[in-house]
């Protein structure tokens, strides 16, 4: 076995709460008689006892420190969740967006005293344009998510302008993210599921019969989420434009294309980018992250309020009074636009297509080795992910429990039961950070997976034994829901 | 590029078991027409020294992050205890992803659970959720809630004296759901909504949504508010920005508030010139199911251990897709996390002596404008630590000069309100000395003029 495995110096640890004692203090404030001060309100605007925890420092420090040795994390090992593109965060850029010139900015200061980052957020409009074949960008979305609920947004101010208001359906493949229906329908629109074809792909055909006048578009992700780049894109994006409709483009798997090759040149009209997918911020345990969104020429008048222009060498913020609307207070997770910008540079024009290189390569390398160990539904060629699923396995084995026996093996299980289309699926995302004898062992890992349900199922089935917990009971907790701590 | 492992050789290794001859084969599914056929328009490639030079000259230009600084307005400047930042730079927290496998991140599931715990205990309301993306965005989504719940209604009511920034996504997201939206009016003499407004809360009413303490940095009637909504039988949705003000000011649940909105990033989060900070999500029990947003539960494992969940995900897009309670599949994690870590550091006594010395400092502040400048306090009522002046000339320009003296001297409320021509939003938090505050008094006297 060359396969890292798990075990570990794990100390338990309460809740802080738990840790509280009455008079003990972890903060430090100068000094100041306080006394009065609370009478500068009257009584009834005065609050009563606060219940947050009573500890000193040294307690805070253990109990984050304890609880952060039980999370995987990228840094401890292979993370190949698919569809989140857990690429190496790079310590350059944690680094430098702390310097107190960016961090101490407040989002009020008159643009004259924050032209650095004025300047940067310019650039990144820019350059997220130019990399995706787009004409303008916005950074203001804070998430995907927010990015599809931003660019159908723009769809339907585009349509409200040009007044072809019954355009009310978005078609959506059943291969799809649920945030992409769940983005639609925030905005109002119906959504029509497009099945996929044998080939996990868009049929056109079936296309065809789903376009009408009332069809403002379709959102497609491409490569889908089988990592299947939709290869009829240049027909598809015609047939929808010839309808009338717009295209909308999931950037989720922006990976497999950067540099490479650019979704607005395929005839898309509006794409999110993820910069903590595709541009290498980190996920944070599920944020912030940030969902810049990029559009075509007719479309931009529409982006979300406010934007930045450059006048004279002097960077500003401007409004379109067809915009969208705004989507959020300020202008977006500047913290997170800053570290994909040093991303993008590190990288540069003569790089940059690289990533997208070798997280195809990798890819395709995990599934050359696993496909005769685990079923592949879909037997298209596959970009920079590749989904296996669990009909194949014997003793009743299923992805849950190949998940679990990966988590003893060393490392963080791929994404699972997504996409909807394959019963079990098993979604493997490498990225491109990782070196060949990373997936060699990961590989490996998955080959004794299969072997021992076959051999030893009770190893498969049981597992993780090397955790600091064991398989939660999930339905109990969503039955009798314990959402906050009770004082007894 | 050192990011990138794969060696020629092995990528040689690599390509023979895949069965193909070059990288560009894989990528032999997409049309040749649409391949980069040329350089992308971004600049040359730039190493680690390089990086730290370009972003520290690009820091320099950022001239405001240094000023003497009394810009409020939805993002505060707050003493931050230094273990937060080293804490959250813990790499187990910052380079995980939201804890699909519970088995493997505990660390974060517990510590958001305490998070919504605090957050819970804080806004003294049943239930916070994992977190939303800011404050506007969560008030933008408490109305939609609102809507879900009050099916029968058609009119949502908001305060005009809320930050005029959530009111625009509010309107983004809600305008083309619910009926009507009607604002209720400011009276101009307190700086918040007008008694006789109250008067349109009505049996259609879906809800009714303000901001305490408001833009103008005043604390709304909480009292009669509550009570007129909740007699029409309306959800009451009070909204904080700042919310450290809950270290002293009356909470959400004393007033009975249905769903709580607000921002979190005073809580210990840097402004980053406005993002990334937290959105404060909290409603009553009886409403979880339809909230939106990650919810963190308790639970046991396989050996009866105490553990916890993502739960109730019934009411979410992976599940419900279109029908899911809101589209969001994230939440702020690692500034959440920061959040928690502040308010577990400064505790019961530390976050009280915070929000008593914000009270105090703009006490202090004001008293000072009113009787040694040619400026006036605009409304009458309560504050909390902030407020807005009425200056003897246009704001804007009265703002110029406070920047000429390197003083960013606040928010000019003509921005977003016309009407108010000579106001300033003020504000001031624990991190000014008297002394600034005094600086502050006497460049507005040198522009202004001293009281008459």
């Amino acid at each position: 076995m060359s396969y890292p495995g798990m075990r570990d110096l794990k100390l338990r640890e309460a809740l802080i709460f738990e840790r509280s004692r009455e008079g003990r203090r972890g903060y430090s404030l100068p000094e100041e008689d306080l006394t009065g001060a609370e009478s500068i309100l009257p009584a009834e605007l005065r609050r009563d006892e606060l219940d947050l925890p009573e500890v000193s420092e040294v307690d805070v420090v253990r109990h984050y420190t304890r609880l952060s040795t039980y999370n995987f994390s990228l840094d401890l090992g292979f993370y190949p969740l698919g569809s989140c593109t857990m690429k190496y965060n790079p310590k350059v850029n944690e680094k430098l967006v702390r310097n107190p010139q960016f961090t101490e900015l407040h989002p009020e200061t008159p643009v004259r005293f924050a032209q650095g980052t004025l300047k940067i957020m310019y650039e990144m409009q820019r350059m997220l344009a130019e990399i995706g074949g787009f004409a303008a960008c916005t950074l203001n979305p804070s998430a995907g998510a927010h990015g599809e609920y931003t660019g159908i947004g723009i769809i339907r101010s585009y349509f409200a302008k040009t007044g072809d208001t019954k355009r009310k359906k978005i078609i959506i493949p059943d291969s799809a993210h649920g945030t992409n229906p769940a983005s639609c329908a925030l905005n109002g629109f119906e959504v029509v599921v497009l099945e996929s074809d044998e080939h996990g792909k868009v049929d056109l055909a079936t296309l065809k019969s789903l376009l009408n006048d009332e069809v403002a578009g379709i959102m497609l992700t491409n490569p889908n989420t089988l990592g299947v780049f939709e290869s009829d894109i240049l027909e598809i994006t015609k047939m929808v434009h010839e309808a009338g409709g717009l295209v909308y483009g999931d950037g989720a798997n922006m990976n497999a294309l950067l540099g490479v090759a650019r979704p607005g040149d395929m005839g898309i009209d509006v794409l999110h980018y993820n910069l903590h997918k595709t541009f290498s911020t980190p996920h944070g345990g599920g944020g912030p992250g940030a969902g810049p969104v990029g559009v075509c020429q007719k479309l931009v008048e529409f982006l979300p309020n406010p934007f930045v222009v450059c006048e004279n060498g002097v960077y500003s913020f401007k409004n379109s009074s067809d915009a969208m609307g705004r989507v959020r207070s300020f202008y977006g997770n500047m913290g997170v636009t800053l570290k994909a910008f040093i991303y993008i540079l590190e990288y540069g024009r003569e790089h940059l297509g690289e990533t997208a290189k070798n997280a195809v390569l990798n890819a395709n390398y995990i599934k050359a080795c696993l496909k005769d160990y685990y079923h592949l539904k879909y037997k298209s060629d596959t970009l920079h992910e590749v989904v296996f699923d669990d009909s194949e396995m014997p003793n009743h084995v299923t992805t849950m429990d190949i998940a679990k026996a990966l988590i003893d093996r060393g490392y963080h299980p791929p994404t699972v039961y997504f996409p909807l289309i394959v019963h079990g699926a098993l979604m493997i995302e490498p990225t491109e950070s990782e070196s060949k004898e990373t997936l060699d062992e990961f590989i490996e890992a998955m080959i004794d997976i299969a072997e021992k349900a076959k051999s030893d199922p009770e190893n498969i089935l049981n597992a993780p034994l090397s955790t600091a917990i064991s398989r939660p009971d999930e339905t109990l907790a969503a039955r009798k829901p314990v959402l906050k701590w009770v004082r007894n | 590029m050192r990011y990138l492992p794969i060696t020629d050789s092995e990528r040689k290794e690599m390509l023979e078991k895949i069965g193909v001859k070059s990288v560009d084969d894989l990528f032999s599914p997409l049309p040749k027409s649409v391949l980069l056929k040329k350089e992308l328009n971004i600049p040359s490639s730039m190493s680690e020294p390089e990086l730290e030079k370009m972003m520290d000259e690009l820091g320099k230009e950022n001239c405001g992050a240094n000023m003497l600084s009394f810009l409020g307005g939805g993002c505060y400047r707050h003493f931050c205890p230094a273990l937060v930042d080293q804490m959250i730079s813990r790499s187990e927290f910052y380079t995980s992803y939201t804890p699909y496998q519970p088995e493997v991140s505990q660390g974060t599931l517990q510590a958001i659970f305490e998070f919504q715990t605090m957050i819970a205990n804080l806004f003294q309301m049943d239930v916070a959720n994992a977190s939303m993306y800011d404050g506007a965005t969560a008030a933008a989504e408490a109305v939609l809630m609102a809507h879900k719940i009050q099916t029968k209604r058609r009119k949502v009511l908001i305060a005009s004296t809320i930050n005029p920034q959530y009111l625009e996504t509010i309107r983004t997201y809600t305008s083309f759901v619910v009926d009507t939206i009607e604002l209720l009016e400011m009276d101009p003499a307190t700086g918040c909504v007008a008694e006789s407004e109250l008067a349109k809360i009505d049996s259609d009413t879906i809800c009714v949504l303000f901001q305490y303490p408001n833009y103008f940095g005043m604390i709304e009637n909480l009292k009669k508010i509550s009570a007129l909504t909740h007699e029409a039988g309306a959800l009451l949705i009070p909204v904080v920005t700042e919310a450290t003000a809950l270290g002293v000011i009356a909470t959400p649940g004393s007033i009975d508030a249905d769903i709580a909105v607000g921002d979190g990033q005073a809580l210990g989060i840097p402004m980053n010139f406005g993002g990334p900070g937290v959105g404060l999500f909290t409603c009553k029990e009886k409403h979880v199911r339809k909230m939106p947003g990650r919810l963190i539960g308790e639970t046991v494992d396989r050996n009866g251990n105490r553990c916890f969940v993502l739960t109730l995900s019934a009411r979410e897009q992976h599940i419900k897709r279109e029908k899911a309670t809101s589209n969001i599949c994230s939440n702020q994690g690692l500034m959440a996390t920061a959040a928690s870590i502040y308010l577990a550091t400064m505790g019961k006594q530390g976050l009280r002596d915070v929000a008593l010395m914000n009270l105090k400092r703009a006490d202090y502040l004001k008293k000072k404008i009113a009787s040694e400048t040619a400026c006036r306090i605009a409304f009458n009522g309560c504050n909390y630590n902030e407020f807005t002046i009425l200056a003897p000339m246009d704001a804007c320009e009265l703002l110029k000069a406070f920047g000429e003296k390197g003083i960013l001297g606040g928010i000019a409320a003509k921005k977003y309100f016309p009407e108010l021509d000579n106001a300033v939003i003020v504000n001031t938090t624990e991190v000014h000395t008297y002394g600034e505050l005094d600086r502050f008094v006497d460049a507005l006297k040198e522009i202004a003029g001293g009281a008459k």
